[in-house]
């Protein structure tokens, strides 16, 4: 078993680095850093020492171990546009992403696994078809569509809600979150509705199947030849080896999540990373388009990294071996 | 007759399923349309000579004001909604499909040969994949986008403005058919009939092509059908962050990005036609997909 | 006591409703333990999940009296009928591994169901299930049961399983195919376990199988059913010694004895396609015999594979598949490879067509060396000469490929015939020689039956032309009758064409009727080897003896 985390350490830092090289390639394949950080005045020779003074003439493998060592101490680089730390803008928006992130993956999950139970249990009920015509619908409306049916019934017709930005926020240590004030709650509504519906379709879908391919296994068959209550069959048995294979997409879609809220943000006018993502791609500020390429996957990894270990906490099949 | 019933068991179950069939015929028409766009549309939004501004801002038919040339209104530009819509349509179905055709070749082609090779190659397929999929599809494609923006020249920009754009979303989409193809495939290896054609000392690219591609397809038809609505939604909203297609060739997404700015000051055609027909379109690929996917899967019936 | 008439269970489709079974008569009492006996499609199970209440949806009872003692079971509310499940009825499966919750312990498996369905506290429940397992043979039970499913090895699960299902103190406990996985040595012991529970508990055993020896070796009664109907009940003494009725006289024939070698089974005449015209085909194929029988030697022959890493310390352990195994095949004749599963037995199969690629040894075909998988090129000879029909009739022949394309593809690929329309033909006179007709050429494989379709691979592998055959569990999948007329086309075909085969089988008395020599296989090693006479009447090791006591037969005094 230790030697199960282990490689996957392996695997979660070679993807870091793969990640890495591709974020350092854009650095240096893409324009020129020279002539973006200095416009058209600067002389060449001026220029060329710069170049030299920067390390760009440098090989190719020193250049990518100085970034990597810079990165990981934190040294982000510049932005073209803003001339500004490339890391202070990230942490800067970082926890209006997250907050939202994770306000969205809760809502997905509260709603979408007993959903999917239920919709396993009850296959022909009434409720069960409508749950899952919505679903087809949801996941057929792109989120950014969803975004803009919400802005216009609870923003514009009804106007219970605002429609941009984060409303109130309180600033706690390096965190500015906007969780503690009742007008951040009622601007992270909507945005957290919208991101989280997507996921929650799938959620649900995912569940459900999941759900019904256990219900069919022998072991429930035994367990109902053998007069176990239904209550325990349904949830002791049938939902918890659901769960198993359900906590690995969990880890998926919170990449999901961290993707979709860029478009999320855009409509909302949210000030998180995606948006300053969005930003970067249309002055093609390469330095931030890059770390934002590194810090999402860093985030992705992480949480996979994390269910992983969790599977091997919960199936004794991965933990124990036989015992004779 | 039951024998030839069961044959056609599929075609049964679609007679019989009114979703399905509600479905086929929306997206037919669809599809139709987008063809022949050309055709029926009274106007041509990329040809700027055919509409004026002077036309602009009307509304649909049952409304007030409108010209009855114009059935469903026009757009701030003088545009004839359902002219923008057909051409519109047919934009996010070429970019769609071309996408998934390129995506569907490199990924089950991919997935097949890490399946029958299996050790090194495969380690290799699926650490590429891992790392694809550690960033998700959205980035993938504006990430490309990106860098063709800061690769290309501005003069030639506009015009590769679709390639780039089908590349992006070919790229984020390729990991589904990679991974499907692969599972899939290292079942049909465990098969006997398989191990009989290598055993006959049939090449490598015989058995994968001529032996296991035909029994993999099933599961790979449906991941199609999602995929294309994937890649629909994707080029959607690509456009709709303006990033994919430009206002004056206008696919869906673009249409419904020009149309927010419309939302409050109560022309509400401009923004609520394109949704509503994008919303169409995926729904009714997506309920065909579901239906695939219950034919190849016999037990949940 | 239970008391079953006149049962009759269907399924409604689209097609109109279909009778699983019909007008189905049985009694079991007490301690006694009944054989419910038929071929696939027969209905068995169909019965068995009719008296506990768990038919697959949509499947109803139509019709029929079911009384266990003196409660009805038809006229039970949905919760009543869920009582009687397992307090007084109980069901266990084929395979203990997908029978137990792999992410509970036995003991919250076995406590939970105690609880179920009595008042006793957890510590009186616990005590309880150890005391149980104790009773069944598993050793160390206080700490065994701590354990979870997929640390037991098959054997104790099924005793896990029988625990589980006895745990409740039930009157009949139905048992679906109950050892068809399991070992022979654990099959046996598990048979024992039934008849014992039975003796001392009086339960009542409904026991669904398709192995005829089995039956004989426990059931005191027997029930014989074919296509959803009861065709001869009685005691098993009678039934199987001297049937009364056709079906179950015709069944008992193509039951393959142990003790004894028969030339041809007698397959009812109606059946009998055991090799018909083919006149193209014979003649081709006796050309190939031009070139002489062919015998296969193997010498020290070894295969390693290396495991998965599962420790950061130790390196990944080895398995040994086949070890020193040295074998010799006598041209023109059938060597028997008898082993139980994980013996080698297929290994050893893919070793010599260069599917596994061997450590150590030699193998020689005829008077060639064969090279090792990993070396041995596409064009080798071998590669036509050495043909092989597999076990599983469902995944041996492509599903998305005509007969006719599967028949040709070896005609083209070693460039036998060229004109196309010829190489149709000869693979329809080779479908009429393994008694198929000719018109199959143009179906698919999922329009035929299981022991149509391994006509179909003997067809493809005699397209080959081979002097040598390897035929791997090729009736494990079958029918009894069925097993019967493949096992009489092989033999008709090899004494014919001169092929030498190598038929590997884990049923001792399949072997022992086609085998000339025979060959006893134990994890990888070799135990004997011997003509089939001397291996089955006197055999030397250990091995073979406990296998050959083991196997459940039918005693001889009850044939007349």
């Amino acid at each position: 078993m230790v030697y199960f985390i282990v490689k996957r350490m392996i695997q979660s830092v070679f993807v870091m680095l793969a990640v890495a090289f591709l974020a350092f390639s854009l650095f240096r394949f893409v324009g020129d850093p020279i002539t973006q950080m200095t416009g058209v005045e600067t002389s060449v020779v001026d220029q060329e020492r710069l170049r030299e003074e920067l390390g760009l003439n440098d090989p190719f493998v020193s250049q990518f171990i100085r970034f990597t060592g810079d990165m990981l101490q934190g040294d982000f680089g510049y932005s073209y546009r803003t001339r500004q730390p490339v890391a202070d803008m990230i942490t800067e928006r970082v926890p209006a992403t997250l907050e939202l992130g994770v306000v969205a993956l809760i809502i997905s999950l509260l709603v979408g696994v007993p959903a999917g139970v239920y919709t396993a249990l009850k296959p022909r009920g009434i409720w069960t078809q409508t749950i899952l015509m919505t679903t087809l619908v949801g996941v057929s409306v792109p989120t950014f569509v969803i975004g803009i049916m919400l802005i216009f019934l609870f923003g514009v017709q009804l106007g219970w809600l605002p429609t941009f930005g984060r409303g109130g926020t309180v600033q706690i240590g390096n965190w500015e979150s906007s969780l503690f004030t009742f007008s951040g709650w009622r601007a992270l509504l909507l945005p957290a509705i919208t991101l989280g519906v997507y996921q929650l379709t799938l959620t649900m879908r995912l569940v459900r199947a999941e759900m019904m391919e256990v219900m069919r296994s022998d072991y429930i068959r035994f367990a109902m030849a053998r007069g176990v209550p239904m209550r325990k069959l349904h949830y002791k048995h049938a939902m918890v080896n659901t769960m198993v294979p359900v906590i690995t997409i969990i880890g998926l879609q919170f990449g999901g999540v961290i993707a979709f809220s860029i478009v999320t943000e855009s409509v909302f006018q949210w000030p998180g990373m995606g948006l300053l993502f969005l930003e970067s791609i249309r002055f093609v500020d390469i330095p931030v388009m890059g770390v934002y390429l590194v810090v999402i996957a860093f985030f992705f990894v992480l949480v996979n990294l994390v269910v992983d270990l969790l599977y091997v906490a919960i199936d004794p099949r991965l933990r124990l071996r036989e015992l004779e | 007759m039951i024998a030839f019933l069961k044959k056609y068991e599929g075609l049964w179950l679609f007679v019989h399923s009114p979703s399905a069939i509600v479905a086929a015929m929306v997206a037919t028409l669809i599809i139709l349309g987008a063809i022949f766009a050309s055709w029926i549309a009274l106007v041509n939004p990329y040809d700027l000579a055919s509409f004026s501004l002077f036309d602009g801002l009307l509304p649909p038919v049952w409304q007030d004001g409108a010209n009855p040339k114009y059935l469903l209104g026009t757009d701030d530009q003088g545009r004839d909604m359902i002219s923008a819509i057909l051409y519109g349509a047919r934009l996010s179905l070429i970019i769609g499909l071309s996408a998934l055709t390129i995506a569907a070749v490199i990924g089950v082609g991919l997935g097949l040969a890490a399946g029958y090779y299996g050790g090194r190659f495969d380690a290799v397929v699926m650490r590429i994949a891992d790392v694809q999929l550690a960033l998700p599809a959205i980035l993938t494609a504006l990430l490309i986008d990106g860098i063709a923006r800061g690769i290309l020249p501005a003069a030639i920009q506009q015009d590769l403005r679709v390639a780039v754009l089908t590349l992006a979303i070919a790229l984020s989409l390729w990991v589904n058919f990679a991974r499907t193809a692969r599972a899939t495939t290292f079942v049909q290896m465990n098969k006997e009939y398989v191990q009989a054609a290598i055993m006959m000392g049939q090449r490598p690219s015989r058995v994968m092509f001529v032996h296991i591609l035909p029994n993999i397809l099933g599961p790979l038809l449906v991941i199609m059908t999602v995929d294309l609505a994937s890649a629909i939604l994707l080029e959607a909203t690509l456009s709709f962050l303006g990033i994919g297609l430009p206002a004056d060739s206008p696919s869906l997404g673009t249409l419904i990005r020009i149309g927010m700015q419309f939302m409050l000051s109560g022309e509400w055609w401009i923004l609520w036609i394109p949704t509503l027909f994008l919303i169409a379109l995926v729904v009714s690929i997506n309920i065909l997909g579901d239906f695939l996917r219950d034919i190849f899967n016999p037990r949940l019936r | 006591m239970l008391t079953i008439k006149d049962l009759t269970v269907k399924f409604p489709s689209r097609f109109g409703d279909f009778s699983a079974i019909e007008c189905v008569d049985m009694t079991i009492k007490p301690g006694e333990i009944h054989g419910l006996v038929g071929e696939s499609g027969a209905g068995k199970s169909t019965v068995g999940a009719a008296v506990i209440g768990l038919l697959q949806a949509p499947g109803y009872v139509a019709n029929g009296i079911l009384t266990l003692g003196d409660t009805d079971l038809r006229d039970l509310t949905a919760a009543q009928a869920h009582e009687v499940r397992g307090d007084r009825i109980s069901m266990i499966f084929q395979d203990p591994q997908t029978s137990l919750n792999p992410l509970m312990t036995i003991e919250d498996q076995l406590v939970e169901t105690i609880q179920a369905h009595s008042d006793a506290s957890k510590t009186a429940a616990r005590r309880r299930a150890v005391d149980l397992l104790e009773d069944i043979g598993i050793q160390n039970a206080s700490q065994r049961i701590k354990a979870y499913p997929h640390q037991f090895s098959g054997g104790m699960r099924q005793r896990v399983v029988i625990a589980l299902a006895i745990c409740t103190d039930p009157e009949l406990i139905i048992a679906d195919e109950p050892t068809t996985a399991l070992d022979v040595a654990v099959q046996s012991q598990v048979l024992d376990l039934i008849k014992q529970l039975a003796r001392e508990r009086q339960i009542a055993f409904m026991l669904i199988t398709h192995d005829i020896g089995v039956i004989a070796q426990v059931a005191n009664r027997v029930t014989v059913m074919r296509k959803g109907r009861v065709v001869e009940t009685g005691d098993t003494a009678q039934v199987l010694g001297a049937p009364k009725h056709p079906y179950t006289r015709a069944l008992m024939d193509a039951v393959p004895p142990l003790d004894q070698k028969i030339d041809r089974f007698r397959v009812p005449a109606a059946d009998d396609t055991a090799v018909m015209q083919g006149d193209t085909a014979e003649r081709w194929l006796l050309e190939g015999q031009q070139y002489g029988l062919t015998g296969l030697a193997l010498e020290n022959l070894t295969v390693t594979f290396t495991g998965q890493r599962t420790s950061l310390f130790r390196k990944p352990s080895h398995y040994v598949a086949l070890e020193d195994v040295t074998l010799t095949i006598r041209p023109g004749s059938i060597m028997g490879l008898v082993g139980e599963s994980g013996s080698g037995k297929s290994t050893l199969a893919k070793a010599i067509t260069g599917l596994v690629t061997p450590t150590y040894g030699t193998m020689i075909l005829g008077d060639t060396v064969l090279p090792f998988g990993s070396s041995r090129s596409r064009h080798h000879s071998s590669r036509q000469l050495v043909q092989m029909v597999f076990q599983d009739p469902y995944s041996s022949l492509n599903p998305r490929h005509r007969i006719g394309d599967i028949l040709t593809e070896p005609l083209r690929f070693y460039g036998f015939v060229k004109d196309p329309a010829e190489r149709t033909s000869l693979a329809a006179s080779m479908l009429s020689l393994v008694g198929m007709q000719p018109d199959a050429i143009i179906k698919y494989p999922h329009q035929f039956s299981g022991g149509q379709r391994q006509r179909i691979a003997v067809a493809r592998a005699l397209l080959a032309r081979p002097r040598f055959l390897i035929c791997d569990e090729p009736t494990s999948a079958l029918d009894v009758s069925i097993q019967a007329e493949i096992l009489n086309l092989l033999k008709e075909l090899q004494a014919r064409f001169g092929l030498t085969i190598l038929f590997i089988s884990h049923n001792l008395a399949v072997v022992r009727q086609m085998a000339d020599d025979t060959a006893v296989l134990r994890n990888g090693k070799i135990q004997e080897v011997n003509t089939t006479e001397v291996v089955y009447q006197s055999p030397q090791a250990k091995y073979t003896k406990s296998l050959l006591a083991q196997t459940p037969e039918m005693p001889k005094s009850w044939r007349h």
